[in-house]
Parts: C-alpha cells; sequence; structure tokens
C-alpha cells in the first residue's frame, strides 16, 4: 500500500483535456514536485485532490483509502492540507486569528458549549492557541501576530498561508507554487523551511513550483507534466534533461 | 498610546483587554442603567426603541457582518417573533416563556430558510430572503385567525410574576438586560470556533473548505442564530409598539436594518450598536423635519425610505467601515498625534485572489 497514489486520473472542461490520464504515486517523507508550462494541469490535479473538482475517471488513494469521492471539507480531516497559488487568506482577520481558523478540524467542543464559553471551551482555546504558537515560532511569525492580513505585504502572506497550513497538522501537505512571487531571498529561505517541514515535522509534501533552484534544492522526486499528459519522472536532474521536457518548455523538434 | 505586553493566553481572549476597557464599558454600563432617573419618558421610550433596533441588528449583524450574507429579509424575522410572542400571550402563556419560544420559532424559520439558502450566494441570496420577507408579509395578512389579518392586533402589556409592567423604565430595564446578554453572547460566539468560522466563510469560502469548514453548516447556524436575535427583538418591539399590523414589518424595517449594519460598522458588534442609535437619531429627525419643510416635500410619501437609501450609498462609497471605523481611525488620530498620516488608513492594495473554482 503506497502512502498517496494517483491513478489514470483525467478531466476535460468541454473539449480540453485538461489532466490526460495521470498517474503516480508517493512515498512518506518524500518531497515530490509537479512541474510544466502554464496550462499543464497541475493546479487542476491539485483542486481534484482537493475535491473541488470531481474527476471524470480515475481514483485518488491516501493510505490506502479511496478518497475520489469525499466532499472537499472532509479533505482536511483525512490529513491533507493545502496552499493556494494566488494566497486565499481571510484577509479582515488578524495572523492569528488566521491561524487559528487552521485548527478548526482539532475542534472537539459542541456549539452550544460555545456559545456559553464555560471553562471546558476556554482550555480547549488555550490548547488551540499553544499549538498555533508553535507554528508561529516555527515560521518566525511573532512580530506579525496581531496585524491584520490586508495590512502585510505578499512574502509574509505566503508564508502566513504556509502557516495555516500547518496549523491543520496534517500527514501531506500541497504546496501550490510556494516560490510564486517570491524574491531570491524570500525563496531560499522558504527552500529551507520545506526542508523542516519534510525533516522535523514529518509531514510530506506534494509541491507545484517553476522556480527550479527551489525544486533541485528539496525534491526527493520530480514529475513533469505538459499538455495533461505525464512525459517524465524521476530525480530532478533526470528531468530536466529529458528531451520532452525540453521541448515542451523550449520547443523542439518533437 | 497604550502598549501591550502579552504574557498569557487569555489576554487575546478575555473580553476586557486592558483596563480602559473596564474602565470606559463600566462607565457606559452605569450611564445606561441610572438612564431613568434623569430622562423622561417619552426620552426613555426612544431609548428603548433603539436598544430594540440594536438587539434586531446585532441578529442582522450575525449573519452579514459576520458571515457575509446580505439578507434583506430580517424584518420578517422581526415578524414572525412579535406576531407569535404575541399570540403565545393572548393564549394566556406567560412572558417569561413566551419570549424564548417566540425567538426560538424565528430561529426554526430562520433554519428552514437557510437549508435551501445556504447553496446560493451573493445577490441571489438577497433576493431570495428579500422573496421571502414579502411571503412572510403575506401570510400574516392571510392568516387573520391568528394575526387578525389587515385589522392588526393588540399586544397584551408583559407580565412578571404577577406583576404587569406598565411604565417606561421598567419595560426598559427588561429589554436593557437582554441587549447585555446577547451582546455577551455574540462575543462568545466570536471568540469560539464558530465565530472564526463564520469569519473564514466571509472571506474565502474555498480556502475554509479546504481547511475542514463545512460551510454550508456555518451559514445555517449564522441564519439559526441570527433569526433567534432578530426575533428576539421582534418579541419586545411588540410590546413597545403594543399594536401589530403587517406594514410594521415591511420592507422599509428590512432597509433599516441593513442600513444600521453597514452604517454602524460591518463585522463589529460596537456597529449594531452605534448603526441602531443612527436610525433612531435619524427618524426622530425625519419627523421634526416633516413639520419644517414646505409640504410639498414633507408630505412626500417616499421621503423616508430615499433618504435611507440615500445615507447607505453615500456611506458605502466614503466610508465603507461605518462609523465605527470612522471613530477607530479618530482615535488611532488623537493616540498618535501629532504623527498620524493621511495614508494610515488608505487601502492597502489587494492582491489577485484565486479564481471562483464552481
Amino acid at each position: 500500500m503506497s502512502f498517496f497514489e494517483i491513478e489514470n486520473l483525467s478531466l476535460s472542461f468541454g473539449g480540453v483535456k485538461a489532466v490526460d490520464d495521470v498517474s503516480f504515486t508517493m512515498n512518506e517523507g518524500e518531497v515530490f514536485t509537479i512541474v510544466g508550462p502554464n496550462g499543464a494541469g497541475k493546479s487542476t490535479v491539485f483542486n481534484m485532490i482537493s475535491s473541488f473538482y470531481a474527476p471524470d475517471t480515475g481514483h485518488i488513494r491516501f493510505k490506502g483509502e479511496d478518497i475520489t469521492a469525499a466532499r472537499a471539507d472532509q479533505i482536511a480531516r483525512i490529513g491533507i492540507a493545502r496552499t493556494f497559488q494566488n494566497i486565499e487568506l481571510f484577509e479582515h482577520s488578524t495572523v492569528l486569528q488566521n491561524l487559528l481558523i487552521g485548527r478548526e478540524i482539532h475542534n472537539r467542543v459542541p456549539v452550544l458549549r460555545q456559545l456559553i464559553f464555560d471553562p471546558g471551551v476556554r482550555l480547549a482555546e488555550l490548547a488551540h492557541r499553544a499549538k498555533v504558537e508553535d507554528v508561529i515560532d516555527f515560521l518566525e511569525l511573532a512580530h506579525y501576530r496581531d496585524e491584520r492580513i490586508a495590512n502585510l505585504p505578499y512574502g509574509v502572506r505566503k508564508k502566513i498561508e504556509l502557516g495555516r497550513a500547518l496549523c491543520v497538522e496534517p500527514k501531506l501537505l500541497l504546496l501550490d507554487e510556494p516560490a510564486s512571487g517570491l524574491n531570491p531571498e524570500e525563496t531560499e529561505e522558504m527552500g529551507f523551511w520545506i526542508d523542516d517541514i519534510k525533516n522535523d515535522l514529518g509531514i510530506s509534501v506534494l509541491m507545484i513550483e517553476h522556480d527550479m533552484s527551489l525544486v533541485n534544492e528539496v525534491s526527493d522526486r520530480v514529475l513533469a507534466l505538459n499538455n495533461g499528459k505525464v512525459i517524465a519522472a524521476g530525480s530532478a536532474q533526470e528531468v530536466q534533461n529529458h528531451p520532452d521536457v525540453v521541448a515542451a518548455y523550449l520547443g523542439g523538434a518533437a | 498610546m497604550r502598549v501591550l505586553f502579552k504574557t498569557d493566553y487569555n489576554q487575546d481572549i478575555k473580553f476586557a483587554k486592558h483596563s480602559g476597557y473596564i474602565f470606559w464599558y463600566g462607565l457606559l454600563l452605569a450611564a445606561v442603567f441610572t438612564a431613568p432617573f434623569a430622562l423622561d419618558t417619552y426620552w426613555i421610550n426612544e431609548l428603548t426603541r433603539v436598544l430594540v433596533y440594536a438587539l434586531g441588528g446585532l441578529g442582522l449583524m450575525v449573519v452579514t457582518g459576520f458571515t457575509g450574507q446580505v439578507s434583506l429579509g430580517h424584518a420578517a424575522f422581526m415578524a414572525i417573533g412579535a406576531y407569535t410572542h404575541a399570540f403565545l400571550l393572548s393564549q394566556g402563556v406567560p412572558f417569561l416563556f413566551s419570549l424564548p419560544i417566540a425567538a426560538l420559532t424565528s430561529g426554526v424559520v430562520g433554519l428552514m430558510i437557510a437549508i435551501p439558502a445556504s447553496r446560493m450566494t451573493g445577490l441571489y441570496l438577497t433576493i431570495a430572503s428579500l422573496a421571502f420577507a414579502i411571503v412572510v408579509e403575506d401570510v400574516i395578512i392571510h392568516w387573520e385567525s391568528v394575526t387578525g389579518g389587515n385589522r392588526g392586533m393588540l399586544v397584551d402589556a408583559p407580565v412578571l410574576f404577577g406583576y404587569e409592567i406598565f411604565e417606561a423604565w421598567e419595560y426598559y430595564y427588561i429589554v436593557l438586560v437582554l441587549l447585555i446578554m446577547s451582546i455577551a453572547l455574540v462575543l462568545n460566539i466570536l471568540r469560539s470556533p464558530l465565530g472564526r468560522s463564520m469569519l473564514a466563510v466571509r472571506d474565502s469560502e474555498i480556502s475554509a473548505e479546504s481547511l475542514g469548514i463545512r460551510v454550508a453548516r456555518t451559514k445555517v447556524l449564522a441564519f439559526l442564530i441570527s433569526a433567534s436575535l432578530t426575533g428576539l427583538a421582534g418579541g419586545l418591539f411588540a410590546h413597545f409598539i403594543q399594536f401589530l399590523s403587517p406594514e410594521t414589518f415591511g420592507i422599509i424595517l428590512s432597509i433599516q436594518l441593513l442600513l444600521m449594519v453597514v452604517v454602524g460598522g460591518l463585522g463589529t458588534v460596537h456597529g449594531a450598536v452605534y448603526g441602531a442609535f443612527l436610525i433612531g437619531f435619524l427618524e426622530a429627525s425625519i419627523s421634526i423635519l416633516k413639520d419644517v419643510l414646505p409640504p410639498a416635500i414633507g408630505n412626500q410619501p417616499g421621503l423616508e425610505p430615499g433618504l435611507f437609501g440615500l445615507i447607505l450609498v453615500l456611506f458605502i462609497i466614503f466610508e465603507p467601515e461605518g462609523v465605527y471605523g470612522r471613530w477607530l481611525k479618530f482615535r488611532t488620530f488623537l493616540e498618535n498625534f501629532p504623527f498620524y498620516r493621511r495614508n494610515t488608513f488608505k487601502r492597502q492594495r489587494s492582491y489577485l485572489k484565486t479564481e471562483r473554482m464552481r
């Protein structure tokens, strides 16, 4: 039984085959990267894993369990958290509140008790806050704790979104272009964090990324997509030197 | 300027974040509890009306301010609360039972509306809520055996433990205590997971879902709580006006409630209260204006809704954060004087959002 498995996944939008018979498996404790030119179907694969889209055919399995038909809100409970390509934070809330929302799936207090806010609710809240504080320390966000998202720069928002996904305490983390819009130093920093997430927190990472320096630095294995199809798989070096990948990016005789 | 040092997670959870809260809100409580001794009956009545509005506005704030679902039908929940309460009283049910039952009835109707409505978003939901309000108004007109139809319905005076409440100040205290309890309830929601889920649904449904928040359930709960609070306000309103007729709970009241939460400050509890005071003040001024203005203008039938609409539009354009937002800016100005910059609250550029996937 593999940790995470995608089998013959396909999805068409009208006449366009966005994802065409994609299969791959991921091992536990791995950083697995999907690369490919724009429109290759990378984000569509992510959105099918998140159950925002239902695939036309194929299966998604997590720890042997078929999660293809799960509802979008069940995915986090199963143990898969994600970030978004264009940052989807709760803009009118503070950093702390955003991270606390990431604790939703660990909330066990019934609604009626929340309305009364008895001492038990307070204890549960304190426990959530302690956990969130760990993430704040981990990502060095203490400086921004009480800032509203709307007042923060792009690079910090990227970090907060990563932090919010970590508050879920997932087994598998989906990162949709974690380095997009970041400057070279921030990208390097992101690389260190992805390493730490894998090694210290023991979370497996499935990532979409264009920045090849980051891909080379952190990926254990790389998969290349083009026009919805898998064109190469293997180590970062193998994939980059694969003739089909070169052709997909630069155009070629193929 | 006060700098808060945080040494304990409880500091973020408790209501009074620092000694300033205790002082100013203590002063406010003292003021509202002693107000009846200083005011005559007319002003006590006006104040009671504002408090009832604040309670109704608070209900709408839960659904519109916190959860982001704009409702143009909240007058219907006030109507359901008012008529249920008045009917139960006329059947001999004591005040102390009738009021919560009325609030819950309204809440349950809100729940039933919310289950299909939670599939809708934005403008469609607003239109559906408007349609719902019109249906409720029609039901009230035609269900004569219970509501008295267009002839209207008298409301019995409230009786508490065998003691009949006639005086304005006695009723003022009932409304005040219930409002304070409701505010405490809403503040509890805001500091617990449910409140955070509501804010999450308001700001980004897609990422709320990816974090495991059940979006439809959150919306339905918001409607349940919102309709209950507004229904409670309706029950209290019934005693205040003493005579119920369908046109009391028309579209104008819905617009007034929406005006309250927008003008007061969307997404804040302060906003509901400020908004209620503003509406109370506006109503009083319009009725004075009507006497002063030449009859050709003063007797125009659309004067009130027209003015309300105009104010709503002006606020949305010039101060989307409402009166409370304006106050926050003014306070920052005082705290930082003379270093306040015009740009302090300038809207930050917002970054591209993920295109909606459904």
